[in-house]
């Protein structure tokens, strides 16, 4: 018999609330620490030199190719059994190897992002005496950004799921909770559908906060007067954070800054 | 008049930061080209090029499409790398430095400080997608030069207003006309307060109709004083502006001279059957 009671007795309860808010932060912090290494792996991997492309290519090549389950449980089991007495935190564990993992993906992503931006931009930055970082981070990225957080949002949605993967080694998020609280009275099944309760809402409200940055990615969008309540012209925070869409200056500012008088 | 006060203004209150100083070598030689060699795999694109451009001086080259005029350009600002032979811009090795007497590729920040006092043009404008006219214009100066963000803004208007676009200051690239991204483009460069400004085929990407436009903002720089190298179609600009005219074919200059001689009494035979396509056209 399903047990209906189960599910209403757990789905606001603090050991869910908790889970939920285990999952919430394991995603945001490996998907934060796998945009900011497939970053640099995507650079090496676009460089001319073979020596920092290659070993690039073999690392995507082994964290695409092989499941993350069992990088998971390579680090686990294997590593303290390859050096004795390296033992990590199921949560360390856990967060180096999504982190690891998510890097091979983004830096595929983040490549075909930069690859997209003409070449030209990046002449035209050199041209002016920029150096390569810094066309990096105020012309190529803030470009290649539009390209890139669509599928960036794919792989967050599909992190907030993966996580589900750490209750193999007996971490608490919520698909390891619905187990190990579900176990002793058989009403796993019920507790699972509270789970995916939590999951669906999470999904849901990254879907909503996803479009809501691909929206600000447009780079008019503060020319048009952006969200309403906002001074036409002025910057979203997205737009701060990315670099780009500063706000037009009247005319009137101008002179007022006591420049360009003859106006 | 009040562009010549706020810009000599703006000179006066330069920050002492050591990239933003113009070098002061005064050599009476801006660009000086040494048996430049380039090739692109088996193509020798650059076969012993030598060149020199004068202080203030207009230099035109012209030549048919795969001379290497593009090329020779783009490695005056080390766009492209020479094989052998040397580049000088105000006295300086370009892309290189000597060391033990040797020639050692130069850091990239010397290269980048280079860059910025040389202005350089594109065939296809190549301004910043994401970013208004203005904040392309801003942008190097900015960034590059440290320049406070409000003196850099109001030298940009004065740059827009001097290449007739005041008005699109704050207009994104791809509303913009092909003429108009040109100017912008022109006004960016010209926004690092260059010593030497390089237009590789500034026209070629345009409509007929918008060539006069561009063409117009470039002799009036040339007028300035400006020293300019230009590659370049528009055989009218050639004979009007330039004080040195350079044929280029196949990877090596032909012929070169004053336009007069180029382009009424041009020597060599093969300057004579360009020009004669080219007017035939």
């Amino acid at each position: 018999m399903f047990d209906w009671d189960a599910v209403w007795k757990f789905i606001v309860s603090p050991f869910f609330l908790q889970a939920a808010w285990t999952t919430l932060w394991l995603s945001v912090v490996a998907q934060l620490a796998g945009v900011v290494l497939g970053l640099f792996l995507a650079l090496m991997r676009m460089s001319r030199f073979k020596w920092l492309s290659f070993p690039v290519q073999v690392y995507v090549w082994f964290f695409r190719g092989s499941p993350l389950l069992v990088q998971v449980l390579l680090l686990w089991d294997g590593l303290p059994k390859l050096v004795p007495g390296l033992l990590f935190s199921q949560i360390t564990c856990i967060l180096i190897a999504f982190s690891l993992n998510e890097a091979a993906y983004m830096s595929e992503i983040i490549r075909a992002g930069i690859s997209s931006v003409d070449p030209g931009q990046m002449e035209a930055a050199r041209a002016l005496g920029m150096r390569y970082w810094l066309a990096m981070r105020r012309i190529i990225l803030p470009q290649a950004a539009r390209v890139i957080i669509p599928p960036l949002g794919n792989e967050f949605n599909n992190m907030l799921k993966t996580t589900s993967i750490a209750s193999v080694i007996g971490l608490e998020e919520l698909t390891g909770t619905a187990e190990i609280l579900g176990a002793p009275t058989f009403s796993i099944f019920e507790l699972l559908i509270v789970a995916t309760v939590y999951y669906l809402l999470l999904t849901t409200l990254w879907d909503y906060f996803q479009r809501w940055i691909e929206r600000r990615l447009d780079p008019e969008y503060a020319a048009k007067g952006g969200r309403p309540g906002r001074r036409p012209g002025q910057k979203s925070w997205t737009q701060r954070v990315l670099g780009f869409g500063n706000p037009p200056l009247e005319s009137g500012e101008l002179i007022a800054g006591g420049h360009g008088g003859a106006r | 008049m009040t562009q010549q006060q706020s810009y000599n203004g703006y000179q006066e209150q330069e920050p002492p930061l050591p990239s933003a100083v113009p070098q002061v070598t005064e050599s009476a030689e801006m660009v000086r080209v040494e048996q430049a060699v380039k090739r692109f795999g088996d193509l020798l694109v650059l076969n012993n090029v030598s060149m020199t451009v004068k202080r203030g001086q207009v230099v035109v080259i012209i030549g048919p499409s795969g001379s290497g005029k593009t090329t020779l350009l783009r490695c005056i600002n080390h766009l492209e790398k020479i094989d052998s032979g040397r580049i000088y811009v105000d006295g300086q090795l370009v892309g290189y430095r000597l060391v033990n007497g040797r020639l050692v590729e130069a850091r990239e920040a010397e290269i980048a400080k280079m860059r910025a006092q040389i202005g350089f043009v594109f065939q296809r404008f190549n301004l910043f997608a994401h970013m208004t006219a203005l904040e392309n214009i801003i942008e190097a100066p900015v960034h590059v030069l440290g320049i406070p963000r409000d003196e850099a803004i109001a030298q940009a208007m004065e740059l827009l207003r001097k290449v007739g676009l005041e008005e699109k200051a704050h207009v994104y690239p791809h509303k913009l006309s092909g003429g108009q991204q040109q100017r912008v483009a022109i006004a960016r460069a010209l926004a690092m307060r260059p010593k030497l400004m390089l237009f590789d085929e500034a026209t070629s990407a345009l409509d007929p109709e918008l060539v006069g436009e561009v063409l117009k903002v470039m002799r009036q720089l040339a007028e300035e004083g400006m020293t300019m190298v230009v590659v370049t179609h528009e055989m009218g600009f050639a004979r009007d502006v330039a004080d040195h005219v350079i044929f280029m074919d196949h990877g090596v200059i032909v012929e070169e001279g004053p336009p007069e001689q180029i382009f009424d009494n041009p020597q060599n035979e093969r300057t004579r059957n360009f020009l004669g396509l080219i007017a035939a056209d």
